[in-house]
């Protein structure tokens, strides 16, 4: 075989980015999921350009309890109003997608790496890697996930990997029993036949043959997943044991808000609603997915 | 089915044991630090050793932990480090708040959504389907600390209807109870609503239900008599399972409203390191989900005579 290796892989990246632009526009096919993805997307982009936005420092007091739309001395418009110790909501709601977005994708993309590893190998290697891999996971799942969540971090502190940990350890047995579900079925496939034919190692078949066929799925579960972290993650913040201060958090914004309510509503509403927009997203975009590869 | 339930009865004490053990390790381990908690953190060294010394800690480890176990599996959780009380006198009214919560809950949300799942199911893409599947999954995506802010804002403090904590320091107040229960109904109906949909739908186009209306029978009786025994088999085992996550999902509902039951228990004594509440209030959790799935396997097992369990 001494065919130009980076031609081929160039070929096989053009491919991937045309397949990958083919896949968006399916998307159009489903006014559920375009819904979804324009509020993932909102969240997504402002998460991104909030640095570059107009806004006020969000750690910064100005003038505490200020209702939405109120404008202030220097001529500034506080939008969204400003919180008990005076710092701007507007900003402390668009840095707070920050934190919320980064630790919410990287805990789901850890708890991926983790459950799908664990999956293949239980489901393609089978025998006593199961037997373990599916105890181990079984232990896990009959924990209850809050429980699971408080006794972690209270334990261990709380800090943003000590949540990405939690978030790995009550997510990933789950991922890995779709994971294996999955490749019990596409082990019987005639392509991985003629891969093991070939001579091809274990971990290649794990990686080359099974992965890419299993993405389906697992795509519209990561959807869910990302929801459900976002949520977790928020949630920790309400209960206190969230990402430290002073930097803004959804949740922790809520808990601080929830004493002031009869007064400075606002300040527990605003972040309510952004967090409820941003699940909302990633379920709407999971069940147009779903839909859609129903569909085919 | 004798076997089934033997077999999960062996994996649950084995599950308890394991988690119960860990736990010990977690908390117990550091015998200073649990004097500490007790007697403050400006104690001096000499005075937690006399407290453990008393206090039967001069045992190994793995003699308290036999100790303790042995006492648990006869009810008798050991001393609250925290409230300085029994577990077990804090611990049953605890649970029994909650368990008046879930009643409420799950005696509203139940019917609500089999009904909402039933007829969105029964015409799959119809106007009624499209409205009751938006709004399952709009009322799922809000999650519960926001949806108590919107509601407490609306019902509290705009309107001024109902009661805004639910300590129920004045005695039983069902007037406390209908915001937590609310919220947990939001937040809850959806995912039972969607599954009962699926199931109903899928039902809907199977060959028998064809043959049923083909053959001239009313349409009502078709749903009534046929459609409906099989489509609700699935939303069974769904609805049993929400036991188990209501029990720690609840947590945040209950410390939102100051409701006094297990979630606001679980959650002061983790963040108190209060070893022996956490291991009975876990032990109960963990109990309540097997327990919970082994009812929806013998459910789903009585319900539907073509599977069986081994």
């Amino acid at each position: 075989m001494d065919r130009p290796v980076g031609d081929q892989g160039a070929a096989a990246d053009r491919t991937g980015l045309a397949r990958a632009a083919a896949s968006i526009l399916l998307l159009r096919e489903s006014p559920i999921a375009m819904l979804g993805l324009a509020l993932v997307l909102f969240w997504v982009v402002v998460a991104l350009v909030a640095p570059l936005l107009p806004l006020h420092d969000p750690n910064l007091p100005l003038t505490p309890f200020k209702k939405p739309l109120v404008e202030a001395k220097d001529g500034a418009v506080y939008w969204l109003g400003t919180d008990h110790k005076g710092r701007d909501m507007l900003a402390r709601v668009i840095f707070g997608a920050r934190q919320v977005l980064l630790w919410a994708g990287f805990a789901t993309a850890v708890a991926y790496a983790f459950g799908i590893m664990m999956g293949v190998t239980a489901g393609y290697l089978g025998g006593w890697w199961d037997e373990v891999l599916s105890f181990v996971g079984n232990v896990l799942l009959s924990f209850p996930v809050m429980v699971l969540y408080i006794i972690i971090i209270t334990y261990l502190g709380a800090t943003g990997f000590n949540i990405v940990l939690a978030v790995t350890f009550a997510s990933a047995p789950g991922i890995m029993r779709i994971v294996r579900g999955l490749v019990l079925d596409i082990k019987t496939r005639d392509y991985i036949l003629a891969a093991e034919t070939r001579g091809e190692t274990p971990l290649y078949i794990m990686l080359v043959e099974l992965l890419p066929n299993a993405r389906g799925p697992l795509i519209v579960d990561a959807c869910l997943r990302l929801g459900y972290t976002t949520v977790t993650i928020a949630m920790l913040g309400y209960l206190g044991l969230g990402l430290p201060p002073p930097d803004p958090d959804w949740g922790k914004m809520i808990a601080e808000a929830q004493p002031l309510g009869s007064f400075a509503g606002h300040m527990a509403v605003i972040p309510a609603l952004a967090i409820s927009s941003l699940v909302l997203g990633f379920n709407l975009l999971a069940d147009g997915l779903r839909e859609i590869s129903l569909r085919d | 089915m004798f076997v089934l339930a033997c077999r999960r009865l062996v994996s649950m004490a084995l599950i308890m044991a394991m988690v119960s053990f860990l736990l010990f390790l977690l908390f117990e381990s550091d015998k200073l630090a649990v004097a500490g908690k007790v007697l403050g953190p400006y104690s001096s060294v000499e005075q937690r050793e006399i407290w453990l010394e008393k206090n039967g800690y001069d045992r190994s480890f793995l003699t308290r932990y036999a100790d303790w176990a042995g006492n648990a599996v006869k009810g008798d959780f050991g001393t609250s480090l925290q409230l300085r009380a029994p577990v077990a006198d804090v611990l049953w009214p605890r649970l029994g708040n909650t368990a008046i919560l879930a009643a409420v809950v799950f005696a509203a949300m139940i019917p609500l959504s089999l009904l909402l799942g039933v007829l969105a199911g029964l015409r799959e893409s119809s106007l009624q389907d499209r409205v009751i599947s938006v709004a399952s999954v709009l009322t799922t995506s809000v999650p519960e600390f926001a949806s108590a802010t919107l509601l407490s804002a609306i019902f509290v403090f705009e309107l001024g209807w109902l009661p805004g904590t639910s300590a129920m320091t004045g005695g039983f107040n069902f007037k406390e109870l209908i915001l937590p229960a609310a919220v947990l109904i939001l937040f809850d109906f959806g995912y039972v609503t969607r599954m009962t949909r699926a199931s109903m739908a899928e039902v809907m186009t199977s060959p028998y239900i064809r043959t049923a209306i083909l053959k001239g029978l009313p349409y009502r009786r078709v749903i009534m008599r046929h459609a409906l025994r099989n489509a609700l088999i699935a939303p069974f085992t769904v609805i049993v399972l929400q036991m188990n996550w209501l029990l720690s999902g609840v947590i945040v509902v209950e410390v939102f409203f100051s409701y006094k039951g297990f979630g606001k228990l679980l959650l002061d004594a983790s963040l108190f390191g209060d070893i022996f509440v956490i291991e009975a209030c876990t032990l109960i959790a963990v109990f309540v989900a097997v327990f919970s799935q082994f009812i929806s396997d013998i459910g789903y097992m009585l319900l539907n005579p073509k599977i069986r369990f081994g």
